[in-house]
């Protein structure tokens, strides 16, 4: 087993030993019932308006009366959630000392970073993947286009990557949970505003710079079923980006 | 083994060690003895790379710890002032885990476990949370934890540190069983331990080493005078005059109710035959006789208490140091 196997495996351990796990789970599943059911009861009573207008069963298009709406829908409450599971990856270890055992024994600072944020990714994809029972039951009573649905479902997990390294470097940089839940939340909440003035700003160099900038527009088109290298360079930079900065930050921690 | 080179620490304006300089034989026990606050854990931390040294150089095993970090890690194990647990884990999963960021494969983990286990009497408590053991089971799994991989080269701060008696004189034991093969630094503010368990003893106080010697000749070299013991069984009224009127006696001590005295001599000058003939001559019935050594607990408190009072680091451990350098030298070679 590599160090990093070694990593995964314990923060995994300690995860489910936890209630947070099972909490944010939970609240995140149920969250995520309740939209994608608000959607499709919304689309239902729409189908029935149409009916009694046309008088004939109309075909709805699902893929824009839930799944889009529940996948914006999703930026957000990933942004209240992911912060959460993430709070406690070096906040603890620092606060509990232990992280002076990590830095102590032949294991590389890149490799505990790597191992604890794919311990992070394995958790935040196996609630993803309970989410996938909404998509399943709806193909089960009518038909709509996979592939938006699928694309959708990597940005998901693209940007919902780019949180939980976010969520590590600010948990690199205290030693309170609650301060490194909340910097996470409140970092990835301006950076989504950010989105916002880069749209009020319009097709501007300066308008487009700040829009780019901003993980919302990426997230946009992967759920309109568009994937572009652009988009998925832009995560994959960010993801490497944030573990680069908890690297930094660690490490220059030891100095002081 | 353990190579310090005039290792300073800054914390901001703080200075916690500074121009530390000391150095541990292969198989040697090594005690550092110091007051809480002197500079120990940043010497320990330094050792085990968890944090460089401002200025100096420290090497292990021959190896750089600021250059090449990974080398060193590989052969100290390393148990930190607060055992570092995971609270959630059971001891062996704990154990499991260091083994395997240490770099341990499965057979060396399996042989290392079932050795620490029964070497610090786990086995009872292996499959219990680490949350729920006592402080004297954590302790001990920590301690397991820096001897699993079997490392030349141990950093215990504070070992004993939350153990009952019992368990202290086995932890002992089993430090003393480790030197030879194994090079043992320890840091401690018990001074039995050191004698008990140390080859040398390196006093540290306020972030400097202040006194580096076996146990004995600390307090041997450190004595002003001889000091003995007499008690006499009928004493007239003005013995200790008498006494101090002797040749060679500087300062007497008396104690009237048991008949007993203590007497300050020349040193190097053993009074002791010349103070049987007074006494026995004059009749006032000897009963007992000797030289008093001076305890390392006495010999520690000297050494700490000069600065106490004096103004912060500079001038103070300046004057320290020039007290102790005269009789510094005639133990030294």
């Amino acid at each position: 087993m590599t160090p990093v196997q070694a990593i995964i495996a314990k923060e995994l351990r300690t995860a489910f030993v936890s209630p947070i796990v099972y909490v944010v789970g939970a609240v995140f599943l149920l969250i995520y019932g309740f939209l994608a059911y608000l959607y499709v009861v919304n689309a239902g009573s729409q189908a029935v308006r149409l009916m009694q207008l046309q008088g004939a069963a109309p075909q709805l298009n699902l893929n824009e009366l839930v799944f889009r709406p529940t996948f914006y829908s999703m930026a957000i409450i990933l942004m209240l959630v992911l912060p959460i599971l993430t709070m406690r990856v070096f906040a603890e270890e620092r606060k509990l000392r232990t992280f002076e055992l990590l830095m102590t024994c032949p294991i590389r600072m890149n490799e505990v970073i790597i191992g604890k944020f794919l311990a992070l990714l394995f958790l935040y994809l196996g609630m993803l993947a309970l989410t996938g029972i909404v998509p399943l039951i709806l193909a089960t009573y009518s038909s709509f286009d996979w592939n938006p649905v699928l694309t959708g479902y990597l940005g998901l997990v693209l940007m919902g990557a780019l949180f939980l390294a976010t969520g590590v470097l600010a948990s690199a940089m205290t030693e309170n949970q609650v301060v490194a839940a909340f910097l996470s939340f409140g970092f990835l909440l301006l950076v989504w505003l950010l989105g916002l003035l880069g749209s009020v700003l319009g097709d501007t160099p300066v308008g487009n710079t700040i829009a780019y900038l901003s993980f919302i527009d990426h997230y946009d088109r992967l759920v309109r079923g568009l994937v572009d290298s652009k988009d998925l360079i832009y995560y994959l930079s960010g993801i490497v980006l944030m573990l680069f900065f908890a690297h930094r930050v660690l490490d220059s921690q030891r100095w002081k | 083994m353990i190579e310090v080179q005039g290792v300073t620490k800054r914390y901001g304006d703080h200075t916690a060690i500074e121009r530390v300089t000391f150095s541990v034989a292969k198989g040697e026990v090594l005690a550092f003895l110091g007051p809480n606050g002197a500079g120990k854990t940043s010497t320990m931390r330094i050792l085990a790379c968890y944090m460089p040294a401002t200025e100096g150089t420290a090497r292990v095993a021959g190896f750089d710890c600021f250059e090449q970090p990974l080398e060193v890690k590989r052969r100290i194990g390393y148990l930190p002032e607060n055992p570092p647990l995971y609270q959630e884990l059971t001891v062996t999963e704990y154990l499991t885990f260091v083994g395997r960021i240490k770099g341990m494969n499965a057979g060396e983990l399996r042989s290392g476990l079932a050795r620490v286990l029964e070497r610090l009497a786990l086995g009872s408590v292996r499959r219990r949370l680490i949350a729920n053991l006592s402080r004297g089971y954590q302790q001990r799994v920590g301690l397991a934890q820096a001897l699993l991989n079997d490392p030349p080269v141990l950093i215990l701060d504070e070992p004993t540190l939350g153990l009952d008696p019992k368990q202290i004189i086995e932890i002992r034991e089993l430090i003393k069983s480790l030197a030879g093969s194994h090079t043992v630094i320890l840091s401690t503010h018990i001074l039995p331990e050191a004698t008990a368990v140390c080859q040398r003893v390196v006093i540290i106080h306020a972030g400097r080493i202040v006194a580096e010697d076996t146990p004995e000749q600390l307090s041997s070299r450190l004595r002003r005078s001889e000091k003995i013991s007499v008690v006499v069984k009928t004493p007239p009224p003005d013995l200790a005059d008498r006494f101090r009127a002797l040749p060679g006696v500087l300062n007497v001590f008396a104690s009237t109710e048991t008949g007993g005295f203590l007497l300050e001599c020349d040193l190097g000058r053993d009074l002791r035959e010349e103070l049987a003939r007074f006494v026995v001559g004059n009749g006032w019935g000897l009963l007992e006789l000797k030289t008093v050594s001076m305890t390392l607990e006495d010999v520690f408190l000297l050494l700490t208490q000069h600065e106490e009072g004096m103004e912060p680091r500079e001038d103070g451990a300046e004057e320290a140091r020039q007290e102790t350098a005269p009789t510094q030298e005639p133990s030294s070679t």
